[in-house]
């Protein structure tokens, strides 16, 4: 990226004045070197999001941004519906509620020792990963419709898991508004048998070791112990989720006209809030997000199992639940006012600061947990959300690295096969269905993680807590 | 840019760099031999197309406004195929005619052994979708599809 054309506030922050049709600003947070290495695309994209109507204060590209399609991924944009704001079904992506959930073992690393292997065995045998996957539940109409209303508390319900689950998964893990009549039928038949499954390419599950702790308070607090075990989960709404978007992407296009809408790029296309189209996808979108925070719910159940045969006694509780792609109607300051506001996270984590009222009581002192996925092989990461997080980005910050090499590249670059014996040698399991697929998400496709988290806290939007290095790594 | 692949004739598929995504493109001397090319350019995401072996046809249609439109409903409902039948598809046939689309997916249900499917597509973008002329005569048809 050009970075002749942004004015520079600090190390991590830049900003594009509004110019051609931007009705307010394109704010980049990142270093130098990180703003470098984006493609130009990222301040198109940025600069086309910021024309749309209705939109408030800036749009926002986050340390991880890359180009995506209409909007950056790694990208914050809220509207206001008072002023014409608009609703995206491009603005939040194919993967609705795509995320990452985290469990505390309690264990230390110690306790696996010399039962990797099984571990590894057991965990890839019952979570069902890759493509053409099926889950063992198989719902049917009125079973579909429940889900899409009840979410993770529809799963708690069903058996998968107890109450005190929900209380960490955001939305207290049932999102309210969701429509399932604005699902389409070809949504949820490709849904029917995809309930706790893991999906491909970057999802996965991994066992992973709490390697540095940069917060001592807030680690402990989060229950987080170094040299702990911990469970991350990253996938989303499944075939569900991305039939929505397609859906509703194809309907968004060809409505544009209608209201009004001049796009540079098709896949800006956008619904005003207030019309029935931009209702009805909302509607659609929130069944999309319980659809992944049941499915999230599954999987930590399919999990539980494993390691209850492992250690009967130790029970595995969530440390926090969040996702990286939605849309939420959410009340923030605007020029000292209080304002509802849409705002779409795509690629980006919501990171509420301490005491904010949406926050479960026990982070009330520190702020949210922001789980950050690395990729197979890098480490991942545990933020806070901080004071300032409102400020920077509508409490919002990263997501993961971010790619840096295309699928194609990588597949050339490296052979799965041999990727995995490299990663066991450093002490990392690997169970994949694929090589191909291993290959492409070689750790080296992907930017490095740690330089994003740490122009992330660097720009105020999150602080780190603690590092996470993978141990057994399940491939989607 | 992937090398192309293909027989011997000019029709052929082949991928385009897009950073987190894939982008496909089929050649042919006709919309419909592009379309058909496509098609094998998106079996070539989730794995080698030529592992697939065309033992059954999938008749599927479709119909829009626009040609574009129209490739990008193709795309949608071979994914739609893929995922819903659990199946790989490697030979397609396609008819267009005004506005709509009648064609064929032949393929052979999924097997995780021996396709070893790297990616499941999630859907088609409007990201660089276009069908086009260019010389000598040849039709491209191209879309970046989210995985």
């Amino acid at each position: 990226m050009d970075l002749s054309r942004l004015r520079k506030f600090s190390e991590n922050s830049w900003e594009l004045r509004p110019q051609g049709t931007m009705r307010v600003p394109a704010v980049f947070y990142g270093s130098q070197s990180l703003l470098e290495q984006m493609d130009e695309k990222v301040a198109e994209e940025a600069a086309n999001v910021a024309s749309l109507p209705g939109i408030v204060r800036a749009a926002y590209a986050l340390p991880d941004a890359h180009w995506g399609y209409g909007f950056p991924i790694g990208g914050v944009a809220a509207f206001d519906p008072e002023q014409g704001g608009v609703v995206s079904a491009g603005g939040v992506g194919f993967d609705i509620s795509c995320g990452v959930r985290t469990l505390l073992t309690d264990l230390p690393k110690a306790a696996v020792a010399g039962r990797e292997e099984e571990l590894a065995e057991a965990l890839s045998r019952e979570i069902p990963a890759g493509v053409g996957a099926h889950g063992k539940i198989h719902l049917d109409e009125s079973g579909m419709d429940a889900m899409l209303r009840g979410g993770a508390r529809w799963a708690v319900e069903s058996g998968y898991g107890e109450a005190e689950d929900l209380e960490r998964i955001e939305e207290r893990g049932c999102m309210s508004g969701a429509d399932p009549s604005a699902v389409s039928r070809d949504a949820k038949s490709r849904q029917k048998d995809e309930m706790g499954t893991l999906g491909s390419g970057n999802h996965y599950a991994e066992v992973q070791e709490v390697a540095q702790i940069y917060q001592p308070e807030i680690a402990q607090a989060y229950g987080l112990e170094p040299g702990a075990l911990v469970i991350s989960l990253h996938c989303g709404s499944r075939g569900l989720g991305h039939q929505i978007g397609t859906d509703y992407l194809r309907e968004m296009v060809a409505a544009a006209e209608t209201f009004g809408l001049r796009l540079p790029e098709r896949e800006l296309a956008s619904a005003p809030l207030s019309s029935e189209l931009g209702r009805r996808y909302l509607g659609a979108m929130r069944a999309g997000i319980n659809c992944a925070l049941a499915n999230r719910q599954i999987l930590t159940h399919l999990i539980r199992k494993v390691f209850e045969r492992f250690f009967p006694e130790r029970r595995l509780t969530l440390l926090y639940d969040v996702s990286h792609n939605t849309c939420k109607e959410e009340l923030h300051q605007v020029e000292g006012n209080s304002v509802w506001l849409f705002v779409h996270r795509k690629g980006a984590t919501r990171a509420l600061g301490p005491g904010h009222p949406d926050l479960p009581p026990c982070f009330t002192p520190w702020g949210q947990p922001v789980l950050i996925g690395g990729s197979m092989g890098t480490c991942s990461y545990i933020l806070a959300g901080k004071p300032e997080s409102e400020e920077r980005a509508f409490s919002s910050a990263v997501h993961g690295a971010g790619r840096q090499m295309s699928r194609n590249q990588a597949a050339r670059t490296w052979e799965g096969g041999e990727l995995t014996r490299e990663l066991g040698r450093r002490g990392i399991l690997i169970r994949a269905r694929s090589r191909r697929g291993v290959a492409e998400e070689a750790p080296g496709a992907y930017k490095d993680v740690s330089a994003v988290v740490e122009a992330a806290e660097a720009a105020g939007l999150a602080r780190r807590v603690a590092r996470l290095d993978p141990r057994i790594c399940v491939k989607g | 840019m992937a090398p192309p692949h293909g027989g011997p004739s000019r029709a052929r598929w082949e991928h385009f760099s897009h950073a987190a995504d894939v982008g496909i493109r089929g050649i042919g001397a006709s919309p419909e031999e592009a379309f058909a090319q496509i098609a094998v350019a998106l079996t070539a995401v989730i794995t080698d197309p030529k592992l697939v072996e065309p033992r059954e046809p999938v008749p599927l249609s479709c119909a829009a406004p626009s040609m574009e439109l129209l490739l990008f409903d193709w795309l949608n409902a071979l994914v739609f195929a893929m995922d819903t039948r659990r199946m790989l598809f490697s030979r397609f046939l396609v008819r267009l005619r005004n506005d709509r689309l009648e064609g064929e997916a032949w393929g052979e249900p999924l097997d995780p052994e021996r396709h070893q499917p790297a990616v499941e597509v999630k859907g088609a973008t409007y990201t660089e979708l276009h069908l086009f002329l260019r010389p000598p005569g040849e039709w491209v048809a191209q879309c970046v599809v989210d995985v």
